[in-house]
């Protein structure tokens, strides 16, 4: 095995630029002014010098190719700037490190990633971070918390509605949505709303008594 | 006050519902921390020629790339026979098999590192079938069987015999969180592996001898899995192994997650079995012998291969007395990723050729197969020895049929079902009640025991610490509620912690259903230690403060969150007022207990013996209706009871009890695993891979459970739940196999396992052409598959 010696990253950078690779920094270009604008980067951006463009962008922006967006997540606000290829899944768990929100299939086929945007459900891992500029994201975490539980949350606790509890932030998310759409009372109503969260455990009866619970009282 | 007995929410719940319950991939990052994936064989089985990652080290933020040669122990491993390695030599035997470790900063690196990995493999011919593996008579590990009685004779001379090959599917475990793995470098080599499985000490064996480390450098935890199934026991080696030699090597913390799709592509599943089977009968049924022999695939490594067939061999009698029987196994080698546990661990696939066994019977007898399960089933008094020799105690199997054919008012749907597939053209219906007879202990016999750590605080709180894993399954809120009930206090008091081999060393692994069994056995242990020694406290204490009582430490009660004598009720000592005094009489706080399973034991050489502590037994009855124009199938009612003994959370075991079935409903409907013909899996994803969703489950599903206060020789009187549920699926499958009777009128069905649509439309097809002659006595058995 070989170990490589820690290289400078600037080195690296001018070594991809020479063999012609499309690095981040040249990807970025590609994206436009508009991106790079919206970073409100000082005087020295607007200089032609290759060179200094280049420092100054790894003075405002650190991450190459990096993006800034402005999240709201849970009512607070948040800065970034986010390589634009970042799912909002991973800008949430990775950037921010709030964790609730699951990763299961990392493909919009499970349902464990679920978050609220703007007050609708949405798969965090199947849209990117900086397609949300300014929209207000929920979180499990600011569905309520453990000395502030939301009526679901409880219910899911009184029906036992989880065993792993992998699935259940997204189901609770999506069961949170649910409550706010124009879905019918029956079982198969909400079979057919909750259809887009797996739960390998098979706790489904447990999550449609959680979530018919809720209704009722309603 | 007692808590067992009782629903009690998980005790994650409130984590749970929250987001607050931490699993791997949501431990914080250290500044320095390396992730690591690796690059396995492209080919199902390949001879390794060269491997060049030095395209890959070029890569801005790739740090290191490691093959076997750089593991400092050796690289040769196995739960049961030592025939894995952690990464190929010059030899791969299943795609995806780890060649290449990668180590990089950043996820992109790491992307981009994989694809500049260059190897050349030269592709061997793989077998990729059960019937590959037979011809090249590859096997792995010795044939295993057991007999009773005289089945080659009988089958001689019985009248009625039929004979065929039941052809099972694996399954996916699919927990919903990947495979995953944390490792933190201390001193001296010594690791913390923080491991999303089943079985700390299986990792902590397995790293210690790859990376060359004493067993006491490497500290396994595991705080919770999102998901296990029994694919997070020995399939955990690998990621952890990768990510342990990262660590050890840069001194770095280092982090492994699979993607789904790699999890679901490169580690083992379920193992297929095709058994095939002779079977002799009289008029009413009874099986008089049955002769079969049992091929499971088990992939390209034995893994825990010769325990999952062990487990189809002792199961394949499920409810049934067979007098005769002889009942051989083999494992066969395939180039497949080495199947493994999965709940039921072979049970299923035993049950499965038993039932399907019974629905020909009655097929063929043109009865209803419910009676020809009556005819077989053990009784209580007679008929009731296993075939491996083991007397079935306490058997409630009769009264579970009796009770579930009354409440599902079997009887009358089945007539109701004879009508409505004589007057419908557009579908069919088919009813089933099968039975599972769950054997409860690990077969190993080595393995039924464990070690609990209890230790009480001064303010009276209290701390356990088992070999057990939280998978979801409940086990921490059981043993939760063991240690609250034997001081009768709050269980609020009780914190059951992380799993560790720090504290609880050598521990078996979470499977067989089994961990609350071992370990709260074990931490009932640790209690009643300390118990003992705070009595005596308590006795000095009441002697002092009550005149001429003495001290009698039998006498004391701790009942309600208090202690007294049980001669001066009155005079009572708060629990934690005699912690504190146990504490300044210098009596010990802390103990370890310790549980092994007695009066269990099974000589393979023989095929004889008592493997099983108990069974644990239920009944389910299904309906299906499918469309005869699609094969599609639709379970609209299911009742399910089930003999759990005195549960000790009603509330969890429900949960286990549904969950499982759904899981089991979900192998024999519409798990289907697809490979391509080089041996790749091809459904792996929840879009090709169906797992059951909420859509899938019944509208009417009911469970529950009979009282049954007998099984004193398990822990307050509970028994096993985890695994015998998952083998209630099959009702759904035997509906299936009925409905296609009504379809082939008077012919012996066909169904493969699992029974997706395209399965059932198959058999709905050749049903309409072929028929089948009855043979009788002299003739050669008829066969039907
Ligand atoms: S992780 Fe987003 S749907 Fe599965
Ligand atoms: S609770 Fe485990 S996947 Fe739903």
């Amino acid at each position: 095995m070989a170990e490589k010696n820690r290289e400078d990253s600037s080195d690296m950078q001018r070594r991809a630029d020479k063999a012609g690779g499309v690095t981040r920094r040249s990807f970025l270009r590609h994206l436009g002014a508009a991106g790079i604008a919206a970073a409100a980067l000082p005087g020295g951006a607007n200089s032609k010098d290759m060179t200094s463009e280049e420092k100054t962008l790894d003075t405002v922006v650190p991450i190459a190719g990096a993006m800034p967006v402005t999240l709201v997540i849970n009512k607070k606000k948040h800065a970034l700037k986010v390589d634009p290829r970042t799912t909002l899944l991973d800008c949430i768990r990775e950037n921010l490190a709030i964790t609730g929100t699951k990763k299961g299939c990392d493909h919009g086929q499970c349902g464990a990633c679920t978050v609220h945007v703007n007050g609708r459900r949405v798969n965090s891992c199947l849209t990117l971070a900086v397609m949300h500029d300014g929209d207000e994201i929920t979180t499990i975490e600011g569905l309520g918390q453990p000395d502030n539980l939301h009526p679901l949350q409880s219910a899911f606790i009184d029906c036992d509605a989880y065993q792993c509890g992998y699935c259940t932030s997204g189901q609770l998310m999506s069961a949170a949505a649910l409550l706010n759409e124009p879905c019918g009372h029956s079982v198969d109503d909400i079979r057919e709303a909750m259809s887009g969260n797996i739960c390998r455990c098979g706790a489904y009866p447990n999550i449609i008594a959680a979530i018919q619970q809720v209704r009722a009282k309603a | 006050m007692s808590v067992v007995g009782k629903d009690m929410p998980h005790d994650s719940a409130v984590g749970h519902v929250s987001g607050e319950s931490i699993y791997i991939d949501d431990m914080p990052s250290a500044k320095n921390e390396l992730l690591v994936d690796f690059v396995g064989s492209p080919v199902a089985c390949g001879h390794i020629k060269s491997v060049d990652y030095s395209e890959a080290l070029k890569i801005k933020g790739v740090v290191a790339c490691y093959t076997y040669k750089d593991l400092p122990g050796i690289n040769k491993f196995g739960p049961i026979i030592q025939d894995e390695v952690l990464l190929c030599e010059d030899h791969s035997s299943f795609i995806g098999e780890p060649i290449v470790v990668i180590a990089a900063e950043t996820r992109k690196a790491l992307a981009k590192a994989k694809k500049a990995v260059k190897l050349v493999v030269e592709e061997l011919e793989p077998a990729l079938s059960i019937d590959a593996a037979i011809k090249k008579q590859d096997f792995l590990d010795k044939t295993y069987r057991i007999a009773r009685g005289d089945a080659e004779r009988v089958l001689k001379e019985a009248k009625h015999k039929l004979e065929g090959t039941c052809i099972i599917g694996g399954q996916e475990h699919f927990y919903l969180e990947s495979q995953a793995a944390l490792v933190v470098p201390g001193e001296y080599d010594q690791l913390v592996v923080h491991s999303s499985t089943q079985h700390p000490s299986e990792i902590q064996q397995v790293l210690a001898k790859v990376l060359g480390l004493q067993q006491n450098q490497v500290v396994v935890v595991t705080k919770r899995m999102g998901g296990g199934f029994g694919g997070k026991e020995s399939q955990a080696t690998h990621p952890a192994g990768m990510a342990a030699l990262v660590a050890l090597k840069t001194k770095r913390p280092a982090r492994i997650i699979y993607t789904k799709d790699d999890d679901m592509k490169f580690t083992g599943k379920r193992h297929p079995f095709q058994n095939n089977f002779q079977v002799a009968f009289d008029d009413n049924g009874r099986i008089l012998a049955l002769k079969a022999h049992l091929y499971a695939d088990g992939g390209a490594a034995a893994d825990l291969s010769t325990a999952v067939l062990g487990r189809a061999i002792t199961h394949i009698d499920n409810a049934y007395y067979i007098e005769h029987a002889d009942v051989v196994g083999q494992i066969c080698k395939t180039n497949y990723p080495p199947t493994t546990a999965f709940r039921g661990f072979g049970g299923p696939q035993g049950v499965a050729t038993i039932e399907s066994i019974v629905q020909d019977i009655a097929a063929y007898l043109k009865k209803d197969p419910l009676d020809v399960r009556l005819a077989n089933l053990y009784g209580t008094t007679e008929r009731n020895t296993t075939h491996y020799g083991q007397l079935l105690k306490h058997n409630t199997l009769p009264q579970l049929f009796e009770e579930v054919v009354g409440s599902s008012d079997y009887r009358n749907r089945r007539k109701l079902v004879d009508k409505f597939n004589s007057e419908s053209r557009t579908h069919l219906k088919g009813l089933a009640l099968t039975p599972v007879k769950f054997g409860i202990s690990f077969t190993n016999t080595m393995l039924n025991q464990a070690n609990a750590l209890v230790n009480i605080y001064l303010d009276g709180t209290i701390q356990v610490s088992t070999g057990a894993t939280e998978m979801g399954q409940g086990v921490n809120t059981n043993i939760k509620m063991l240690v609250a009930d034997e001081f009768s206090i709050d269980p609020k008091c009780v914190i059951v912690m992380t799993t560790s081999t720090e504290k609880n060393n050598n521990t078996s692994a979470t499977a067989a259903s089994s961990a609350t069994d071992l370990n709260g056995s074990a931490a009932v242990n640790a209690c009643q230690k300390i118990k003992r020694s705070m009595a005596e406290v308590a006795a000095r204490h009441f002697d002092r403060v009550e005149t001429g009582i003495g001290a009698f430490p039998d006498r004391i009660v701790f009942a309600d969150g208090h202690i007294y004598d049980e001669r001066r009720p009155h005079n009572k000592l708060k629990w934690q007022e005699l912690v504190a005094m146990s504490y300044r009489e210098r009596v010990s706080l802390g103990e370890r207990g310790y549980y092994a399973t007695q009066g269990i034991g099974f000589d393979w050489s023989k095929g004889q013996g008592s493997p099983f502590l108990y069974f644990t037994c239920g009944c389910c009855v299904a309906e299906v209706v499918i469309d005869r124009f699609t094969g599609q199938m639709k379970v609209e009612r299911v009742d399910i009871l089930m003999d759990i003994g005195k549960s000790i959370n009603p509330g969890i075991n429900r949960g286990q009890v549904v969950g499982g079935f759904v899981q089991g409903m979900g192998w024999v409907t519409n798990e289907e695993l697809k490979y391509s013909d080089k041996g790749a899996l091809l459904s792996y994803s929840p879009t090709t891979y169906k797992i059951p969703n909420i859509q899938d489950i019944p509208a009417a599903l009911h469970c529950n459970f009979i009282d049954n206060p007998n099984n004193t020789v398990n822990v307050r009187g509970s028994k096993a739940v985890g695994e015998p549920p998952l083998l209630l699926g099959l009702a759904v499958w035997a509906a299936v196999k009925d409905a296609l009777v009504y379809a082939g009128k008077g012919q012996v069905p066909k169904l493969n396992l699992p029974a997706t649509g395209e399965e059932i439309l198959m058999r709905l097809t050749e049903l309409k052409k072929t028929t089948l002659a009855v043979k009788s006595k002299g003739k050669e058995p008829a066969k039907i598959s």
